[in-house]
């Protein structure tokens, strides 16, 4: 008897555990369709991939919906996942917060895959010092300094130049950085590789590196969980995480060299600087990290949007086209709201024109 | 040994027949009408027994050929490299391996005493009123999602070791000399993990052991009584003993548990493809490495990585229970 009460409230654990993972399916409305449904059960286009910008996908997907009657299911199984399921073609698009490596683009089964960034998003540097004011001012050499393990004590005085009047402590630096594969640590390595050779070449940029010091936490809240809870402690989080829990941010250096808090200003500057020297050829699978402008903040990103350029079905290919574009003009208004920052008008345009040139079977244009 | 439930056994059984009064013929009509269904259960049981091995030897077999790849690639430097590095390919496991065995013995540790210690209180002393409360509170603790003992492991757990239980140990109690209970105490290690992990295996060996204990035949306790034993004396004569080979089961279940649990051990290990011997310092287990990397991993290599991880754990795993089960062979052949 209590044996059967055992057996049926272990398996209830076990199911229960099971529900556990990444809780990113936030189904504004339009979910009424169950996300597990991979074959689109009744949706008009099928896409998955990156979960940094599901909210603002959901989102637009749920207002497109609305107004189109297009009804279209995302699902968020991470950028990785994204990519593997374009290449396989078992979606009609993906979605990546890390543009697709030339070895990956071979491999895409359907041929030539065209990358339209949708949005913008920004990492923030976040800390736990007592005493110390928000916006402490960092520089890149020194976040790969202390992200390498050089720069280990707070008042060091590499971080003490860049801060007079800022009493710091003879503290040690916890350095705290994302354990899970995710397009947060991309940009950030990405940033970190771009302003310091050392840490290109050793561990580089990628979704994970081999990290020379410090401690994994699963996800955003787990990297701001550990920060919170630890004195000395320093690390990465996406900005609409910082944001939305109001975490004291550093001021990063710009490649104006100009101290800038991370905004969604910031990042869509960022964006713009880039655009305006982008040559009208380009496929988009750009990095905007310490972009040029006084405004820039340093640690932004696109998160972009994956589409073979020739669409084998006439139907899907229109539909998918009419959101992108969508996407681009309408869907831009929203994005704030949600903390991300829109796309410049000049990166609209860029887009507007590369997605002429997505290939229709039968079309004549 | 002595049967410990006679009555169902089928002497007994016979027993029951001899003495029962002559049923009504109706009876034993349907009792011949069932022996279709008899056959169909044997099949549907059979099925059942087949299947689940069978799902055993699939799973292996994936596993096998997605880890293949990296295992050539690697060889046996997979096991001994502490490399983890997704930008070179660079793959190897032993810090995870490290990570693994450690936090599951250490939890086993302290949870078997606890859980063998809550089952003898609740079968022997207990009164009779608290006696289904507490076994029921005790299992509602196996019902509880890992990701919630992951979260109040952050925000409870952790920063008590942090503040009070790391520098205690390290400092007051002087065990800090000890390459064990050294360095810094950032709260996130593979002490958090070992906790919370015992916790969670806590009511899988104390459900198990409750039931063995239970089974104890009556005439043994009284038997060890009537010859001048003390109740202490009894239960650590006659009853554990008796139920030791069961409670090494139920030690297993948890031990198996605890090799794989994957969410909360990921929230408070750290995850630092280290190996370090302080419990102070963080580790990785080779389920966290799965759970981080899996959805972002695009390389084939690095997937193939990850699937050899889950083979090595799966080899594991099979290792430590084969050895476990050894154990209680052996224990209960002492027993005799």
């Amino acid at each position: 008897m209590t044996r059967t009460w055992i057996i049926a409230v272990a398996g209830l654990a076990l199911a229960a555990c099971g529900g556990g993972d990444k809780g990113g399916n936030a189904n504004t409305g339009s979910g009424a369709q169950p996300q597990a449904s991979a074959g689109g059960g009744g949706a008009d286009l099928v896409g998955a991939g990156a979960t940094f910008p599901n909210p603002i996908y959901q989102r637009w997907f749920y207002d497109y919906a609305q107004s189109t009657g297009v009804k279209i299911n995302y699902q968020s199984i991470g950028s990785g996942g994204g990519i593997r399921q374009v290449s396989e073609q078992t979606v009609d698009f993906g979605a990546s917060d890390s543009p697709m490596s030339d070895q990956e683009m071979s491999q895409a089964k359907g041929g030539a895959v065209m990358h339209f960034p949708s949005v913008i998003g920004a990492v923030a540097v976040t800390y736990n010092l007592p005493g110390a004011p928000d916006g402490l001012k960092l520089t890149g050499d020194v976040l790969a300094a202390i992200f390498q393990g050089k720069v280990t004590k707070w008042n060091d005085p590499g971080i003490a130049a860049l801060n007079p009047g800022v009493k710091l402590p003879a503290q040690d630096i916890l350095v705290v950085h994302r354990s899970d594969g995710s397009g947060t640590t991309y940009i950030f390595t990405d940033y970190l590789a771009a302003v310091s050779p050392a840490w290109k070449a050793s561990p580089g940029k990628g979704k994970d590196v081999q990290w020379p010091v410090g401690l994994g936490g699963k996800g955003n809240e787990g990297v701001a969980g550990q920060i919170k809870q630890t004195p000395g402690a320093l690390g990465y989080v996406e900005l609409a995480y910082a944001r939305q829990n109001k975490l004291p941010v550093a001021a990063v250096r710009n490649a104006a060299g100009k101290f800038v808090q991370p905004s969604l200003q910031g990042a869509t500057a960022a964006a713009a600087g880039v655009a305006q020297s982008l040559p009208p050829t380009t496929d988009f699978r750009i990095s905007i990290v310490n972009a040029p402008g006084a405004d820039t903040y340093p640690i932004s990103s696109f998160t972009w949007l994956l589409v073979y350029q020739n669409q084998t079905d006439a139907a899907k290919g229109r539909k998918l086209v009419d959101f992108i574009g969508w996407a681009l003009h309408d869907g831009q208004k929203e994005v704030q709201a949600l903390d991300y920052a829109p796309l410049p008008a000049n990166m609209v345009q860029m887009e507007i024109e590369r997605l002429k040139t997505v290939k229709l079977p039968g079309a004549t244009t | 040994m002595v049967d410990p439930l006679p009555h169902t056994g089928l002497a007994g059984r016979a027993a029951e027949v001899a003495t029962a009064r002559p049923r009504p013929r109706r009876r034993v009509v349907r009792l011949q009408g069932h022996r279709a269904a008899d056959r169909a259960y044997s099949v549907l049981t059979t099925a059942a027994a087949a299947a689940v091995p069978l799902l055993l030897l699939v799973i292996a077999v994936v596993v096998t050929m997605g880890a293949w790849p990296a295992l050539r690639q690697f060889g046996l430097g997979f096991l001994t490299s502490s490399d983890w590095d997704p930008v070179r390919n660079v793959y190897g496991v032993a810090p995870a391996i490290y990570g693994t065995l450690v936090t599951s013995f250490l939890a086993l540790l302290i949870a078997t005493p606890l859980a063998v210690g809550a089952a003898v209180f609740l079968t022997e002393y207990s009164p009779e009123w608290l006696r289904r409360p507490a076994a029921f509170l005790i299992d509602l603790l196996a019902a509880i999602p890992s990701v919630i003992f992951g979260l109040w492991a952050i925000f409870v757990l952790v920063p008590i070791l942090r503040e009070h239980v790391m520098p205690f140990l390290r400092d007051t109690l002087g065990l800090g000399a000890t390459p064990f209970f050294s360095g810094p105490a950032y709260g996130p290690s593979l002490l958090a993990a070992s906790l919370i992990l015992a916790v969670m295996i806590l009511p899988y060996i104390s459900a198990v052991s409750r039931e063995v204990l239970a089974a104890v035949p009556r005439s043994q306790r009284e038997a060890a009584l009537a010859l001048g034993a003390t109740q202490w004396e009894m239960i650590r004569s006659a009853v554990i003993p008796f139920a030791r080979s069961g409670i090494l089961g139920g030690v297993i279940l948890g031990l198996g548990r605890a090799l794989g649990e994957t969410m909360a051990v990921t929230m408070v290990i750290g995850n630092r493809q280290e190996i370090s011997a302080s419990l102070f310092a963080p580790g990785y287990t080779l389920a966290s490495a799965i759970a981080n990397q899996f959805s972002e991993a695009t390389g084939d290599l690095q997937l193939s990585a990850l699937m050899a991880a889950g083979f090595v754990l799966f080899v594991v795993t099979l290792i430590v229970n084969a050895g476990a089960r050894w154990l209680v062979w052996r224990t209960g052949r002492l027993a005799r």
